[in-house]
């Protein structure tokens, strides 16, 4: 079935799922629907402990068996030890068939690519996956679907009761004996436990793991006792080198210093921009560099933010230092800086179903002015792709780009328009991770390109000197570059499906097939 | 093909011309020139791929009116003849004579550049030439290499190698470019060619390259060799007139042809006295603007 935008979901798919075709961004606005509630086992009396000796233990107590889903978070990023030591356990034990629900998996997750190849993980939902599970999935390895979703889709999964958690792992910094836990402190410093706070919640089982335990209360707790089960000490969680970096320094790179350039110009035109706006942007080098000059302006122009929101970098966290913003929302820190603004005040963690998810009663998202996005390819229709490269392997996260671009009034996509000899800009993409619907504008080396639907951005650039073009003329520029690259050749099996963010399909991923020359 | 002696050249960005990444969109960041670079960017064994890279480069890539430079080797290396017939039969606008101390330079250049015209059947007189002054006798002979050729549109000061002949380095400071840069800025005047500064190399003191781009700016070059893109927009600003220069040149201009049109010849703007001697300064200044792209008057 052809969804809304224009990829044929085959049959089957839907069947398999239960799920239906995306419909357009609004199209389950207003749904009402019971939320599902944890199976929870209670404590009353006093003297039990819920600490215990190690995770083969804890798996047992949990009551581990074939089939399950194990619940994760990726706060620690490449940094994180607990997917591989929590499966490598499981896979010990010889459990199969259990289904992977994280909020991300990264490279450091590469040892549990045997595990999937023996059938001990035969499903994964996740934002995305890289390095070589991405790899795995992509060559068909993995028995049953990969599901991608946003870090908002995660969250409406859970609560809807679509995805049922069964034990939860939540690695944390800091935790007591009764299962009080802590982003801040300890020897992985991770900021917040936003992703994990829907696991805390409704989670069957929910164990804290933990390489620094504190004395009762560890309080204010990210994740709170009442809703932990069992508490396991372990030597180390994570490489605290890889959690939380050195602030990145600032880009030099003229191309992205360009981009980030216009972007501003972009922002500063639009009539969102004045006192009270509220912004998000990424980790990527146009992107810090964009609000490294937007900072500059504001302070020129005097205009003061209402708030920062997303995973946070030291230029959004300098914000706050030097008073250009009231407050900020944490859902991620990515550098020390980040993690280090959390003791403000004014540095305020919510959870991923506070930021972004579309099945609450509103989420930041819905109030947010702008947000700035990177794309692996944004195609004529201005469709997203940042899952799957255009080699047809999953390489990539959506993260919270659908979430965002479907809540902000004016959503910015920068992406070169060459990525190495890769157009950037095409006629479709690999696969659509973003809705063209929810993307306002794309800015590149080469030109801007703004969404024909917005008629009154177009309206408010009449006059603004910066190099504007169709989406097309950029498509055309890059292609006279780069050639018009020949399509990726995949095979019949679907891998994984891109589903939506209110759980419908997006998209669906195909088996990759070894390259052939056309005749 | 637009042979152009007196184009805007505020900004001339070196760029190795073996390197694709490089040389396939440097036009993005809206250099006036670039210079492609054969010599000291391009090791010895690579000189013949560089050629290549170059040639395709010059036949397939729109540079979107960016005057294409190429800098060829010196005249006392093996390779520089073969560098000629390559800018030439790419195309290129200009061909920047490393080290040149005479006009014998000059012309040995310029008669190769003559041969490879015919030989690729350009127009003669189409590709331009650019001397780079590197040394004490090249910096002594400036107005020689300035009038030796009618292709030639400027000339260049290297500081890196003529601060080695000279016997002391780059300082930061100026004062040991003080000397060459007065002597060829005069020699080029008098001639009535181009005269363009070295290359800043400390990308990370962007405050000391605005310092010295503001005092060449002062002293009356015609532009800066640049290293980086990020140098551009800087060398543009300090080069564009103000809003206020270019309001006051107007006043000049049109005051001027009024005033001696009346039969006066000293009288206020602003007040200034002003005379016939600011007419040409006025008229440049507005020239300067249109080119910069800031002027929209009917001047």
């Amino acid at each position: 079935m052809i969804n809304a935008v224009g990829r044929d979901i085959p049959e089957e798919i839907i069947e398999m799922t239960g799920k239906e075709v995306f419909q357009g961004v609004h199209y389950r606005d207003g749904y009402t629907y019971k939320k599902d509630g944890p199976n929870t086992k209670c404590v009353i009396n006093n003297q039990g402990s819920k600490l215990v000796e190690n995770i083969h233990e804890v798996l047992v107590k949990c009551g581990i068996k074939d089939g399950m889903t194990l619940g994760f978070h990726h706060h620690f990023r490449e940094g994180d030890y607990i997917v591989n030591m929590v499966m490598k356990e499981v896979h010990d034990m010889g459990i199969k068939d259990i289904t992977i629900c994280a909020s991300s998996l990264g490279k450091a997750h590469d040892p549990i690519v045997p595990y999937i190849e023996d059938g001990t993980i035969t499903n994964i939902q996740s934002s995305g996956v890289r390095g070589k599970i991405g790899d795995a999935i992509s060559h068909g390895k993995l028995k049953g679907l990969a599901i991608m979703r946003s870090h908002g889709g995660r969250v409406r999964a859970i609560e809807s009761g679509e995805t049922r958690i069964d034990i939860a792992f939540i690695g944390t910094p800091t935790c007591d004996d009764y299962g009080n836990c802590r982003g801040i402190g300890g020897k992985s410093n991770c900021g917040v436990l936003s992703y994990a706070m829907v696991d805390g919640n409704y989670a069957d089982k929910v164990v804290a793991i933990t390489d620094t335990l504190v004395p009762f209360p560890n309080f204010p707790a990210h994740i709170s006792m009442t809703n932990v089960d069992y508490v396991v000490e372990v030597d180390a969680i994570g490489d605290p080198n890889k959690i939380a970096t050195g602030a990145a320094k600032p880009t030099t790179d003229m191309r992205k210093l360009m981009m980030a350039d216009y972007c501003t110009e972009f922002v500063v035109n639009t009539p969102y921009f004045k006192d009270g706006f509220s912004y998000q942007t990424g980790v990527g080098g146009a992107s810090i560099a964009s609000t490294i000059s937007l900072a500059k302006i504001m302070k020129e122009r005097n205009v003061r933010m209402r708030f920062g929101v997303g995973g946070l970098t030291k230029p959004m966290c300098d914000l706050l230092i030097n008073d250009q913003v009231d407050c900020l929302l944490d859902t991620q820190d990515f550098d020390l800086a980040a993690v280090e603004s959390v003791k403000n005040l004014k540095h305020f963690r919510i959870s991923a179903g506070e930021y972004a998810d579309p099945f609450n009663k509103g989420a930041v998202v819905n109030k947010l002015d702008f947000v700035i996005l990177a794309a692996l390819e944004v195609d004529v229709h201005f469709n997203c792709n940042v899952v799957v490269g255009s080699d047809g392997m999953i390489t990539g996260a959506q993260g919270g780009h659908p979430d965002t671009a479907a809540g902000a009034k004016c959503t910015i996509v920068i992406a070169p328009l060459l990525q190495g000899r890769i157009p950037a800009i095409c006629t479709d993409v690999t696969t659509v991770t973003t809705p063209g619907e929810s993307i306002d504008v794309v800015i590149t080396d080469y030109g801007i390109a703004i969404n024909p639907a917005r008629q009154d951005l177009i309206e408010c650039m009449k006059d603004v000197n910066l190099p504007f073009k169709t989406i097309e003329e950029l498509r055309d520029i890059a292609y006279s570059m780069s050639g018009e690259p020949e399509k990726v050749q995949f095979g019949d099996r679907v891998v994984g499906i891109i589903e939506s963010r209110d759980g419908t399909i997006m998209d669906v991923v195909r088996e990759v097939k070894d390259f052939t020359f056309a005749e | 093909m637009n042979p152009n002696k007196k184009r805007l050249r505020r900004t001339m960005m070196f760029l190795n011309a073996q390197k694709p990444a490089l040389i396939k969109d440097p036009y993005i960041y809206k250099p006036d020139s670039i210079m492609l670079d054969l010599e000291d960017a391009v090791a010895q064994n690579q000189k013949d791929v560089a050629r290549f890279s170059l040639y395709h480069a010059l036949q397939e890539i729109d540079y979107h009116g960016v005057e294409r430079v190429v800098r060829i080797n010196g005249l006392d290396t093996p390779y520089w003849q073969e560098d000629v017939r390559v800018c030439v039969a790419g195309g290129c606008d200009a061909i920047r004579i490393p080290k040149t101390e005479s006009a014998e330079d000059v012309h040995r250049v310029e008669q190769a550049v003559i041969a490879a015209e015919k030989e690729f059947g350009r127009e003669e007189g189409s590709t331009l030439l650019m001397a780079a002054i590197e040394s004490a006798r090249g910096v002594m002979r400036a107005m020689d290499v300035c009038e030796s050729s009618e292709r030639l549109f400027g000339i260049a000061l290297s500081g890196g190698d003529y601060t080695k002949d000279m016997q002391t380095h780059i300082t930061g400071t100026g004062i040991e470019l003080m000397g060459a840069r007065q002597n060829m800025l005069i020699a080029a005047r008098a001639a009535g060619v181009q005269c363009f500064d070295t290359v800043y190399t400390n990308l990370d003191d962007m405050e000391g390259f605005r310092k010295d781009v503001e005092s060449i700016h002062l002293m009356g070059f015609d532009g800066k060799s640049i290293v980086n893109p990020r140098q551009i927009n800087i060398v543009h600003e300090i080069f564009t007139p103000t809003q206020k220069d270019i309001i006051f040149a107007e006043k000049v201009v049109k005051e001027i042809d009024e005033k001696s049109a009346q039969g006066i010849g000293v009288f206020t703007v602003d007040g200034k006295m002003i005379d016939i001697a600011f007419y040409d300064g006025a008229k440049r200044t507005i020239s300067l603007a249109k080119a910069s792209g800031v002027y929209k008057g009917e001047l």
